[in-house]
Formats: C-alpha cells, sequence, structure tokens
C-alpha cells in the first residue's frame, strides 16, 4: 500500500507525522519511507538513517552539431518550453529551462541533434533501522523537481509492505507526482484561515488525481472550526486531530522522535493507521466516496 | 525596417509594458511603412522561458529591434543570438516610444537588466 502524505502548504507538520507513522509502524510490519520533498529533503533529520546508495538523476540534454543544422528551426517548433530557439542558421539551447522530452532530437530532419545526460539531482537509499529510507536532491537553482521526484516516487514499486510518501508542500508539479498513484493520501492541515485555504487546495489536487484521501488537524485547538465545518460538508473523514503542545515543538526543532518521546501519541497514530485501512477497504474500492 | 515594443493593450496609445517576457503584447511597427500590428503575447502564461518565446517571436516577425522594460537574461542571449537591439523604455505609450526611438533618444542595451522570473506575478 502506498500511502501520500501531503499538505497544502508547507509548516503543517506534515513531515513530523509522516515520520512518526513510520516509526511506529516498523514495529510490526515492513515500512519504506520516500521523501519526495527534493527541494528541501529534511526527513532523514528526524529518521537518521545510514545511506548505502548515492546515485545520480540525469534529463537528456539536446547537443546542437552546428555542421550538420540546416536551420530549418523544426526544434524551436516543437519545444514546449522554449529551451531551444532557431534563429537562421544559430541554434541556442538553454539548459535549465530543457524537460529532457527528446522531442527536438526526434524532429530534427537533419539528425544533428544528439543527446547527452546531464545531472540534475541525487537520490540517495539506504535503512534507518527497519525502515527503507530513499530520497532524493535536486541540484540549487535548478527548476526540476519533478524528475527527482518522479525518480524518488518510482523506488514505491520495489518496495514491499507499506510505502510511505512524504510529498513536498503545495499542489505543483512535484506534489502531483509525488501523490498520483498512491492508494491513499493524508491532507495534513491546521484549524487557521490560512489552513483552510491550502486545505481546498489539496482536496481538489487529490479529487482531480482521484486517490481518496482523509484529513488530519495538527494544532488542533489553536484556530477555530471552520477546517471541522469544511471537511464535514464536503464528506471528508477527519482521521487524526493532534493538539498543540510545546513540548512536540520542542521535540521536531532539535530532531527528537515524538512517538519515542511521547508514548501517548501511539495511540493516535495507530488509530490513525486503523481508519486508513478501513477507508482503503480490502482493495481501496471501498475509499472512493469522497471523491465527487 | 520592423521594431517591436512590448505593450499593455494593442494600439499605439496603450501603455508601454517595461516587462519582455511576460509583457501583454507586442505592437510591431513597420517604420517605412508607418503600419503597425499588435500580437498578444503567448508567453504570458508560459511556466518557463518567456523571454525565450518572445525572442524566437520577433525573431520569427522580423524584428530587427525591441523597446522595453526588462529583459531577462535568457531573453538577452536569445535576442543577442536574434540580432535584436534591445533599447530601453519604462514607460509611456507605444507612440511615445516610438518617437523616442527615431529621435535617437533612448539608451541601447545590451546584456540582462534584471535577474530571472522578474515579472513572474504569484504562480
Ligand atoms: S529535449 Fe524537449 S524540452 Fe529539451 S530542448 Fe528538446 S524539445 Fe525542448
Ligand atoms: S531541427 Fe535540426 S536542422 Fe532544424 S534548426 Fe533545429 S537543429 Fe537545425
Amino acid at each position: 500500500m502506498i500511502l501520500a502524505i501531503a499538505s497544502g502548504k508547507g509548516g503543517t507538520g506534515k513531515t513530523t507525522l509522516a515520520v512518526n507513522l513510520a516509526l511506529l509502524l516498523a514495529e510490526t510490519m515492513p515500512v519504506a519511507f520516500l521523501d519526495c520533498d527534493v527541494e528541501e529533503p529534511n526527513a532523514h533529520l528526524f529518521l537518521k538513517p545510514t545511506i548505502e546508495t548515492c546515485e545520480q538523476v540525469a534529463l537528456p540534454e539536446p547537443i546542437v552539431d552546428k555542421a550538420r543544422c540546416n536551420g530549418c528551426g523544426k526544434c524551436a517548433e516543437i519545444c514546449a518550453f522554449n529551451a531551444i530557439l532557431a534563429f537562421g542558421d544559430q541554434v541556442l539551447t538553454f539548459p535549465e529551462l530543457c524537460h529532457g522530452c527528446g522531442g527536438c532530437a526526434l524532429l530534427c530532419p537533419e539528425e544533428a541533434i544528439t543527446e547527452e545526460p546531464r545531472g540534475i539531482g541525487v537520490l540517495e537509499t539506504g535503512w534507518a533501522d527497519r525502515i527503507r529510507f530513499i530520497h532524493g536532491r535536486v541540484d540549487i537553482g535548478m527548476p526540476l523537481a519533478t524528475p527527482v521526484v518522479k525518480a524518488v516516487r518510482k523506488r514505491a514499486k520495489d518496495t514491499d509492505g507499506l510505502v510511505i510518501v512524504d510529498a513536498p508542500p503545495g499542489t505543483s508539479c512535484p506534489v502531483v507526482a509525488s501523490v498520483k498513484d498512491s492508494d491513499y493520501c493524508l491532507l495534513v492541515t491546521e484549524p487557521t484561515p490560512f489552513g483552510l485555504n491550502d486545505l481546498e487546495l489539496a482536496v481538489g489536487m487529490a479529487r482531480e488525481l482521484k486517490v481518496p484521501f482523509g484529513v488530519v488537524i495538527n494544532r488542533a485547538g489553536l484556530g477555530d472550526d471552520k477546517v471541522a465545518d469544511y471537511c464535514a460538508r464536503e464528506g471528508i473523514p477527519i482521521l487524526l486531530e493532534v493538539p498543540f503542545d510545546r513540548r512536540y515543538a520542542a521535540c521536531y526543532a532539535r530532531g527528537g522522535q515524538l512517538v519515542r518521546e511521547f508514548p501517548k501519541l501511539q495511540d493516535g497514530l495507530r488509530k490513525l493507521w486503523l481508519r486508513i485501512r478501513m477507508e482503503v477497504g480490502g482493495n481501496g474500492a471501498g475509499a472512493a466516496c469522497h471523491q465527487r | 525596417m520592423k521594431i517591436a515594443i512590448t505593450a499593455q493593450g494593442s494600439t499605439l496609445d496603450a501603455a508601454m509594458d517595461p516587462r519582455f517576457g511576460r509583457c501583454e503584447h507586442f505592437v510591431i511597427v513597420d517604420l517605412e511603412t508607418e503600419s503597425y500590428e499588435a500580437f498578444p503575447n503567448e508567453g504570458v502564461m508560459a511556466s518557463g522561458g518567456a523571454g525565450t518565446q518572445g525572442a524566437q517571436f520577433l525573431a520569427n516577425k522580423d524584428a530587427a529591434a525591441v523597446i522595453t522594460g526588462h529583459v531577462g537574461p535568457n531573453a538577452a542571449r536569445s535576442l543577442q543570438a536574434a540580432g535584436i537591439n534591445v533599447y530601453s523604455m519604462a514607460s509611456g505609450t507605444v507612440r511615445e516610444a516610438l518617437e523616442a526611438f527615431k529621435n535617437g533618444e533612448l539608451p541601447e542595451v545590451s546584456g540582462s537588466t534584471v535577474r530571472r522570473h522578474f515579472g513572474m506575478g504569484r504562480k
């Protein structure tokens, strides 16, 4: 089962929930943890894995052979990302805009374009005790998080048991790539107006992707009831409410493991897991009812 | 010779748009015939590469120069490769920009005038 944990915005405690759920469930079943927040991976700070492999994530980048180019401009026409331009006999490439789709090389009538791999990030795998740990990191300044996310997310296939996917915050392409094809998605939010607004966006995304989902309210008691009202109206299950506690924040700040330091949180997380399993049902069929 | 002006509207009296890649319209004026055509800029909606797209568009339209406010690094490199001269003017109408250009009042710029993604609003 692939369980994605997402949130319409950063700082809602998404990673904390993902990490602690993984720690707890790993006691009784095989668990893999995929940190898909490749722009700012931070789950390793809490899980403290031993990294065993590190590989480069590369995209093919077009290289133009000027001697062969006839200046037809087909490459520039086909490129959806404006990453290759043709002015007469001059062809310009912009690697930081290129998505490596290969379209230009395919369409060039003179076979003047070859592709060479260009590193855009890394993918690391290892173990955090019994948890299989995988995360990626996109190179600084590289606006190409999605291909790195996909490289990480692909590893979900090679793992048995429960795969916990920690999605990046927001609802943009890298988030979609993380949540897509999951069996269930937890949307973590806060009971504040901002939280509600971002939750609505995240709900829209989950519905679009047809991934069944439920809500976890973090720092419950700090804000108002609008998130709860919204969920009731939309028929979205609230699977867990974690009360605000200054000690949790302090534990987080020093990279501590909440479930270990506050065993009373284990109950809530166990119930959460049972609810998720119920929602997903035997094969995930029963959970589609929150879709509209 | 054709010259392009980045504009917020599609007429000679429209206000200039200081953004290059994300301008609303390109108004392209033929200085010999004094006729003009306006094109909505498809780069407004581009998720990336708005500047390079704009440069390709102007090159395809045979513009020899462009009057605009801010040009990002990718657009600057593209315009240079395309042999399109860049003249700087940040405000006024399209007509005023043309006059200023004809009177030789506009400074020619080379290279980028702003950092990447300037002119991109919230995504
Ligand atoms: S590989 Fe795709 S994205 Fe890159 S320049 Fe070619 S057509 Fe554009
Ligand atoms: S498609 Fe090939 S031949 Fe045509 S301009 Fe591009 S590189 Fe040159």
